[in-house]
């Protein structure tokens, strides 16, 4: 039983503030990821909960206990980190084994939870090899192992996957998902990738700026961004962007960005009807766009094809509608061709509009 | 082409080295030459100089019936261990401690260190002298054992902590949260990871301390206690009489040790200055 609790929790380096103001509740057996760009504090807040990093002010509970000042030895936890840290001089058992030495097991004991670790994993066969003898995937599943054979009432990852390769990432993201399942233990995961952090998370912590800017679930963070920040960053390729005018008409309220005008449907009018600025943010996902066959005005958008993207699943088709660019999703196999003209028609219940000046959903 | 390739490596790299590597040993085999000549022979300016015509170890005999080379070879070896071993206990903490523990002074503290390295021993070994006197270790081995630290140290210091910094934090960090204690991590990670790093500072503080002179000319007096290279200048040298074969025998002899440990060390040595710490 750990659930993991940060209450207003602030992390400041000289006159940098690296975390303001975090409160996260975090759930006995739950995953949580952090995600964000680089710099925007979520590493720091792991370390705080690991106790390699002050906190300058606010608490941190594991289960009921405040630790703040607890040392990381005396926490309960284990964390893989990003370049592993496997101790170079020691085989791979001892590595695993370093732990329960610490703590002063029985020697029986150690060997039989590093062979159960092991199992698990299905590392047996390097237990008397050197780190320097393992490939990447190795090391990392030597990490994983030094984490679990403890049994900590935590685990905390600082990006355990960015030194792999892409295709070993996908299979490892997989596996630790699959341990989670099995272990039934909390675990805080950083991550600066967005698919790692929708895949794997039960619920996903948004930072930026040492700020969390929005916490759910990865299909609530998709569907429903708090800010056009999280709405940027959740999601690949991109959501795209583009500033508009509101014109009120009468009951119809359209949105007017060069050339283009978009009538919105009355339900999403109503939501405008407190809106004051001229101008708005709206959002519209490249899979949330359709190839129309004819140009509507108030329905369509109307725009010439710079490039064209086929990845294989699906195609991406850039195109220029003279005020703004876009990217749009048109599937796997696609006529379209370079610098030809693309009519697409935007999927209303999908229009993402946000706040001019402070990027906030208009919900 | 190949042949041109062939060519051009000889005279580019063969060549020079040979240059390089006769110009480096010629001392030594002037050393050579020279114990396994007679005096007769020696001063003799008709023979050719390079070449030994009749050898003899006459020079060898007289250097260990004659003076009590031995006796000196042992202080040499105990001050230069005893040095080594203090210098490298205190540059371990120190490096360590400046490298990893963050406290406020930990950078001047550094710094501070290396000014003292700075120091010339010409100008140091009088107030030295002085302290020497008054703390009543005056010709004694303890007096060179607790002043030699004082040039080792801070090279020492400094190699070492160059070479902590190659060693990943995460791996300290790791430790840590594994559950072990500042001394155990510095005991089970950083010692065993940083031994190539300690055996260069070992092998340099044993080498300087073995050829130290100005220090051992300085503090010492008795001929009991003198070390190598002070024994032989000042015994083998009467008056304005250079034993010539005597002292480079002597010189001979005391070399070994230092190419000994160089060359059973050498791999570690150049891994060590050069801070590589290999995963």
């Amino acid at each position: 039983m750990a659930e993991v609790r940060l209450e207003n929790v602030c992390k400041q380096f000289d006159e940098v503030v690296a975390v303001d103001n975090f409160n996260l509740n975090i759930k006995d057996k739950e995953f949580v990821v952090l995600v964000g760009p680089s710099g925007c504090g979520k590493t720091t807040t792991l370390r705080m909960i690991a106790g390699l990093e002050s906190i300058s002010s606010g608490d941190v509970f594991i289960g009921d206990n405040l630790i703040n000042k607890l040392p990381a030895k005396d926490r309960n936890i284990a964390m893989v980190f990003q370049n592993y840290a496997l101790y170079p001089h020691m085989t791979v058992f001892d590595n695993m084994a370093f732990s329960l030495e610490m703590r002063k097991r029985p020697k029986d004991e150690i060997k039989q939870r590093v062979q159960e670790a092991a199992e698990i994993l299905g590392i047996e066969y390097l237990l008397s090899r050197k780190p320097k003898q393992l490939s990447g995937g190795q090391r990392q599943r030597v990490a994983v192992g030094r984490a679990i054979v403890r049994k900590p009432e935590v685990f905390l990852f600082d990006e355990p996957l960015s030194n792999l390769d892409a295709k070993l990432r996908v299979q490892t993201r997989l596996e630790l998902k699959k341990l989670h399942e099995r272990l039934a233990t909390t675990a805080v995961y950083v991550t600066h990738d967005q698919i790692e952090a929708m895949t794997m998370g039960d619920r996903i912590v948004v930072m930026r700026d040492g700020l969390i800017q929005q916490i759910g679930s990865p299909l609530e963070l998709y569907d429903t961004p708090a800010n056009k920040f999280v709405a940027g960053f959740i999601g690949s390729p991109a959501m795209n962007f583009f500033d508009a005018d509101v014109i009120r008409g009468g009951d119809v309220i359209s949105l007017q960005s060069g050339e283009v005008r978009i009538d919105l449907p009355a339900k999403i009018s109503q939501l405008l009807a407190d809106y004051q600025p001229q101008q708005i943010a709206v959002g519209l996902r490249p899979e949330d766009l359709v190839v129309a066959t004819e140009h509507a005005p108030g329905q369509t958008i109307q725009g010439t094809v710079e490039v064209v993207e086929p990845v294989g699943n699906e195609t991406y088709v850039a195109l220029n509608a003279v005020s703004f660019s876009l990217i749009v999703a048109v599937g796997r196999k696609t006529l379209i061709k370079t610098r030809s003209n693309l009519v697409i028609a935007p999927s209303m219940e999908n229009l993402h509009l946000f706040d001019f000046e402070s990027g906030k959903a208009i919900r | 082409m190949a042949i041109e390739r062939v060519g051009s490596k000889v005279f580019k790299f063969y060549v020079p080295l040979a240059a390089y590597l006769a110009f480096l040993l010629f001392p030594f085999y002037w050393m050579v030459n020279t114990v396994f000549k007679s005096n007769s022979e020696l001063y003799n300016m008709d023979l050719n100089p390079f070449y030994v015509h009749s050898p003899t170890i006459g020079n060898i005999v007289v250097l260990f019936t004659e003076t009590i080379f031995l006796k000196w070879m042992a202080n040499t070896f105990i001050v230069a261990l005893s040095a080594t071993l203090i210098s490298l206990v205190f540059s371990l903490l120190a490096a360590y401690a400046i490298q990893r523990l963050q406290f406020k002074t930990s950078g001047p503290t550094g710094v501070a260190i290396f000014l003292g390295y700075l120091v010339p021993q010409t100008i140091l070994f009088i107030p030295l002298a002085h302290i020497i006197f008054k703390i009543r270790l005056w010709d004694s081995l303890w007096a060179l054992i607790l002043t030699y630290p004082t040039f080792l140290i801070p090279f020492c210091t400094w190699l070492l902590m160059g070479y902590f910094k190659s060693i990943p934090k995460e791996m300290e960090e790791c430790a840590m949260i594994d559950g072990a204690s500042r001394i155990k991590i510095f005991r089970k990670i950083i010692l065993p990871l940083c031994m190539p790093g300690v055996l260069s500072a070992g092998i340099f503080c044993f080498t300087l301390s073995w050829n130290e002179y100005l220090y051992a000319l300085a503090f010492i007096s008795s001929t009991a206690k003198k070390t190598v290279p002070i024994g032989l200048v000042t015994e083998l040298v009467r008056g304005d009489v250079y034993h010539w074969g005597a002292l480079m025998a002597g010189a001979l002899c005391a070399s070994v040790p230092v190419a000994l440990v160089y060359s059973f060390f050498v791999e570690h040595y150049v891994a060590g200055m050069t801070g590589a710490l290999k995963e």
